[in-house]
């Protein structure tokens, strides 16, 4: 099982350019709205076309440029889940996911599939419901279920928690991750949610600008994003460009300082990041004087806003998040981070 | 009072044929136009709904022009026994091109509104491109095309202008309720021209109050 994606097409305001492999399990594109992720989907499903390039599943060529390839989306097997679903409105349970079983021919087999995707999506008794009857949660198994009776090889999942509430989305997750993982097919998701992205995938390729920035096993990319976009899409609050000054030393001239450093320092350094979760009262390396400027409750945790004392005055203040019971009642005078969590990022 | 039904009989059949010719024409070119590039649409647009707004004589005018007994065109189909000018399935025609901008541009508002990712997983899902359209897109627009149905029978049923340019006032033969009208009331027989009146405005009503109950079902439709 493997998707191999290498293609290209202008998209008006920048140039769509991703070229990237897919394996076994959930692999995540993670990127801010409007980077070309849900165009890169859909250049795979065959709705869109890309103005060059090569697009294999399986060994089965299903774009090609040169080849002059282009299958059309009904040929490719590729499933594509909608961030609102597409359900067929006029049609009910029954009939939109015999719709995904319209390449079978034995009535007999028909229903049987039926039953057992029914079943497996919990959705017995809801047969006769049209779409605008069901719950969110129904809709999206629905559309999960019309999609997994048609066998396809790959699927796409375009958002799939965007359309849902809070509440409901965090169950969702969990349904759908066992669901996947039962199945056991490639699934490739797009998502700005980096929490989702952690949540579902075991790989993730950034997005930035239509290109794809780097590709990395889900843990090591939030370990380490290695560029400011990856860094930014994966929840890092404090980022200030920086150099390089020996193998385990850098200066961040914004906020006046230099850090020591756990991972050799390469030459091309351009920025570091630190996350708000990372700072630490505690710690005897990389500790500095800070003054205090603002801070905001949130259910379970604190936010507070501090600047170095020799921070440029047009640098904006360092986030430090922290769970409520741990929150000092007196704030220190200075705080600092360890080594190994200072993000060392080399493309902005 | 011994009436001659043939005029409404004719507009009848004249509407009914014209309605569904539109139908067709109509759904395939607002199909076909909200897919193309945006100045070709325009220019295509402009084209097709001109006939809703130019008077009706100037249409006839342009048919006698193509469709003339010395026209080439016209000379071309009387080849084959196929004749326009002064005959019922002229008025076919003629109602079918004043008709079909109401059949077009209705059509053209309900694909506009029409969710294409529904048809985008229905060809992920395997469904041929015939099946979404006839199972998935008509029934999704189904209320806009039902009344733009309805509105192209009536202004079909209606029509005089290019009516009475194109097949003229023969009665038993060309007469139809709207061209009876104005023959009866120039020759003075207001009662009977009252009469005719009286059977088109019960069929107009009939078709507004078809419109407006669609529109509402529409309305629900979308408050759900």
């Amino acid at each position: 099982m493997s998707l191999i994606v290498d293609i290209r097409r202008d998209l008006g305001k920048f140039r769509l350019d991703v070229s990237f492999e897919a394996e076994n399990g959930v692999t995540c594109l993670l990127g801010a709205s409007g980077c070309g992720k849900s165009m890169t989907l859909r250049c795979i499903a065959g709705i869109e076309k890309p103005d060059e390039g090569h697009i294999e599943l399986d060994g089965v060529v299903l774009y090609d440029s040169e080849k002059h390839v282009d299958l059309p989306p009904q040929q490719r097997k590729v499933g594509y889940l909608f961030q609102n679903y597409a359900l067929f409105p006029n049609m009910t349970v029954r009939q939109n996911i015999l719709c995904g079983l319209c390449r079978e021919k034995d009535w007999g087999v028909k229903e049987t599939r039926l039953r057992e995707m029914l079943g497996l999506m919990q959705l017995e008794g809801l047969e006769n419901h049209k779409p605008h009857q069901l719950s969110g949660g129904q809709q999206q198994r629905v559309a999960l279920a019309r999609i997994l009776v048609s066998d396809p090889r790959l699927l796409l999942l375009d958002e799939p928690f965007s359309a849902l509430d809070g509440h409901l989305r965090d169950a969702l997750k969990i349904e759908l991750r066992d669901l996947l993982q039962r199945y056991g097919r490639e699934v490739l998701m797009v998502t700005h949610d980096r929490t989702e992205a952690y949540n579902m995938s075991r790989q993730i390729a950034v997005m930035d600008k239509g290109r794809i920035l780097t590709q990395k096993p889900t843990k090591a990319l939030f370990a380490d994003p290695g560029s400011v976009p990856a860094a930014v899409l994966t929840g890092c609050k404090n980022i200030a460009g920086a150099r390089r000054i020996d193998g385990h030393t850098v200066e961040v001239p914004d906020w006046g300082l230099r850090l020591e450093v756990a991972q050799p320092v390469g030459e091309d350094l351009k920025a570091v990041g630190i996350r708000a979760h990372y700072f630490n009262t505690a710690t005897s390396r990389n500790r500095f004087p800070v003054r205090f400027v603002e801070e905001m409750e949130e259910p379970f945790e604190t936010i507070i806003q501090f600047r170095f004392e020799g921070q440029a005055p047009d640098s904006p203040p360092i986030w430090w998040r922290i769970p409520k019971e741990k929150r000092p009642a007196q704030l220190p005078p200075e705080i600092g981070v360890a080594p190994v969590n200072v993000l060392l990022l080399y493309e902005i | 009072m011994n009436i001659d039904w043939f005029p409404l009989l004719n507009s009848l059949r004249i509407a009914a044929i014209s309605c569904v010719l539109v139908f067709f024409t109509g759904i395939f070119f607002a199909y076909y136009a909200a897919r193309l590039p945006r100045t070709v649409k325009g220019i295509l647009d402009v084209i097709l709904t001109l006939p809703m707004v130019l008077p009706p004589t100037v249409c006839g005018y342009f048919l006698l022009l193509a469709f003339g007994v010395k026209r080439p065109l016209g000379l071309f189909l009387q080849q084959f026994g196929v004749q326009f000018v002064m005959t019922w399935y002229g008025g076919v025609l003629a109602a079918a091109v004043v008709a079909f901008p109401l059949m077009y541009r209705t059509a053209r508002g309900a694909f506009e509104s029409f969710d294409e990712t529904l048809a985008y997983s229905g060809q992920t899902l395997g469904l041929s491109n015939a099946y979404i359209f006839w199972r998935i897109r008509m029934p999704a627009c189904r209320q806009g095309i039902l009344a733009g149905t309805v509105l192209a029978f009536a202004r079909a049923l209606g029509e005089y202008g290019a009516t009475s340019m194109l097949i003229g006032y023969t009665p038993g033969r060309t007469a139809t309720i709207s061209t009876t009208v104005y023959q009866l009331w120039r020759t003075n027989d207001e009662a009977g021209a009252f009469f005719w009146v009286m059977v088109n405005l019960a069929i107009s009503t009939v078709v507004l109050l078809t419109v407006n109950l669609l529109e509402n079902r529409q309305k629900k439709a979308v408050a759900k």
